[in-house]
């Protein structure tokens, strides 16, 4: 049996992680709208003295729901329960968003179902085999060969993960 | 210029979506139930296989459902809205304009198209929308909407067809329409079929040999708009944008018949206060509120009693707490005790854009107060759930609620719904 994906959105990845030119110094950013809930935006920079360049940008707005969600269409949410991939950090509790639309590379985590449950696994490409791996020295490797009955059902592009929980 | 419109159909919708977020459930029996668990109202392919009609009452197959042969779910709008929204967002992507015709429905116009190959183009529609909302389509290709709809319903028939059919070529249109028996012709109902019956018309094909003027006189000018329309003349645009609505209503059967006047005042609070949230969303405030009350007329050991009110309100509101006041006004003078009563609506008439509202000079009500306190409650709606806050007159214990007892969870619109993943395998 094949892997068959439908998807016509190459995804990167890497582009989401903000560029951070100065050490210890965040990008100023206004968070606006996530789903109706205002955010207050602070600078971080704190300087002695001068006021800081970047206050001349506080009105710039960023929509986090647009940040996070670029395809609202095909993109849903999971919650994730067990530990199979903690070392890709996504860890028991954490909620997933979900691109259907976003086309699987190899490394790319995914959300897959076997056996009729849906599942976390890291997309594997190696010389034209395709494995499902966890990131998880307790969980097996599984190649996807013909009897088994899968489904590539999205991927996974943003972790949701509480810091703090009780 | 020539045009060409798909119809694309959600296979057995509701049962599909249900299964979108259960992957458990692919190749296994479902069927969804009407309001109140009465009735199978979708069902999948195998429920279809295993002899299962719609309207079938659910006591028929509870021994099914209790041993795990067959899978029932309660309605649940608020997932079938939005996978619906997804799968029309997504159709969108494949054409310059598309009809919402009903939440599994709608046409594209592909007339930009003409020349490609359809039937590949189609495929990819379908795949792409299957991959994007889990739920899978059928498509009918054809130069008139009529037509797309009979393409439609072969596609979904035939299994070479596997749920796409294109029909531009006039044999292969002949052939369908000789396939096609003439109730099943889109917009042709029961009175329609039989009149044509007795005149001869036994297809699709058999309607469009009729003369004009025999289907005008006898159909009036939307029969002769569809059979030029069967005759591949498209005489139906695209109806993209539906305009704000005129009439919005909420009504329900109980789960059990009621006969305290508190109870009705309870239930037609709640869908007063479900209509001033539709009217928020679209823009407007309503003037005119009816109330119904109705008894159950299948019962023949029961007194019959049906009555409405109607009142004007003095200026246009979408408050939930003007509307549940004039409402329960309504309901208290229609109200007579000593009947078993079935079903309670409101109805809101005289609907206006919120921007457009006539003033009363002696107006009382604080109205920039209500707008906050609506605007309030919205926001704790869409954050915490639904009921979350409400008006006291909606109640608490809520015995005139519909039975769902099978309803699954609102996997994508509450956060506490979530899928889940298993990461322990």
């Amino acid at each position: 049996m094949k892997l068959v994906f439908i998807f016509t959105e190459e995804v990167d990845m890497r582009e989401e992680t903000p560029t951070i030119t100065t050490q210890n110094t965040l990008e100023p950013l206004s968070l606006e709208s996530f789903e109706g809930i205002l955010l207050p935006m602070y600078s971080s920079y704190v300087t002695a003295g001068f006021p800081s360049p970047a206050d001349d940008y506080l009105e710039e707005m960023v929509n986090l729901k647009e940040h996070l969600i670029r395809n609202p269409g095909t993109t849903y949410m999971m919650r994730v329960r067990g530990n199979s991939m903690r070392d890709a950090k996504i860890e028991d509790g954490d909620i997933l968003i979900i691109d259907c639309k976003a086309k699987p590379k190899d490394g790319y985590p995914i959300i897959c179902s076997i056996d009729g449950e849906f599942t976390t696994k890291t997309f594997r490409e190696k010389g034209g085999r395709l494995f499902l791996e966890p990131a998880n020295p307790d969980y097996p490797i599984i190649e996807i060969t013909g009897e088994m009955e899968l489904r590539a059902w999205g991927v996974i592009v943003w972790i949701l993960h509480k810091p703090i929980r009780r | 210029m020539s045009t060409l419109f798909a119809l694309c159909d959600c296979n057995n919708f509701y049962a599909s979506c249900e299964r979108a977020f259960q992957p458990s459930l692919n190749g296994k029996p479902v069927v969804v139930l009407s309001n109140n668990d009465g009735c199978v109202i979708a069902r999948s392919n195998e429920s279809k296989a295993l002899g299962i009609q719609m309207g079938t009452p659910f006591f028929q197959i509870r021994d099914l459902v209790e041993c795990g042969d067959l899978h029932a779910f309660s309605s649940n709008y608020t997932l079938y809205g939005d996978i619906s929204s997804r799968v029309m967002r997504g159709l969108a992507e494949f054409a310059p304009s598309v009809e919402v015709y009903s939440i599994d429905e709608s046409f594209l116009d592909l007339s930009n198209m003409l020349g490609k190959d359809m039937n590949a183009y189609c495929r990819q529609i379908k795949e792409s929308v299957l991959q994007w909302t889990k739920i899978p389509i059928s498509l009918g290709v054809a130069p008139t909407k009529a037509l797309a709809k009979v393409a439609n319903r072969l596609a979904k028939k035939s299994a070479k067809a596997n749920g796409v059919l294109v029909l531009t070529d006039p044999h292969h249109i002949t052939a369908a329409l000789k396939a096609t028996s003439i109730e099943d012709v889109w917009g042709v109902g029961r009175q329609y079929a039989k009149l044509l019956r007795r005149h001869g018309v036994e297809t699709a094909y058999d309607f469009t040999l009729k003369q004009d003027a025999w289907v005008k006189k006898h159909m009036a000018v939307v029969g002769l708009r569809l059979v030029k329309e069967l005759r591949g003349e498209s005489c139906l645009d695209l109806d993209e944008v539906s305009p704000p609505k005129k009439g919005i209503c909420t009504s329900r059967s109980f789960g059990e018949r009621l006969t305290e006047l508190n109870d009705l005042v309870e239930a037609t609070a709640n869908y007063a206060a479900k209509c001033a949230k539709k009217l928020r969303k679209q823009k407007s405030c309503a003037k005119v509120v009816t109330v119904f009350v109705q008894t159950n007329h299948f019962s023949e050991r029961d007194a019959q009693y049906f009555n409405s009110k109607t009142i004007a309100m003095p200026v246009a509101t979408s408050s939930d707490l003007e509307l549940i006041h004039y409402a329960t006004l309504a309901l208290k003078s229609i109200y007579r005790a000593g009947y078993r009563y079935k079903k309670t609506g409101v109805i809101l008439k005289e609907i206006v854009p919120d921007n457009q509202i006539q003033y009363d000079l002696l107006d009382t009500v604080d109205r920039e107060k209500h707008g906050s306190i609506m605007e309030t409650v919205d926001k704790l709606t869409t954050r915490y759930g639904r009921d979350v806050v409400k008006v006291g007159t909606q109640g608490l214990g809520n015995s005139w609620q519909l039975k769902c007892e099978r309803k699954s969870p609102c996997y994508t619109t509450r956060l506490s719904d979530l899928p889940i993943v298993n990461n322990s395998v």
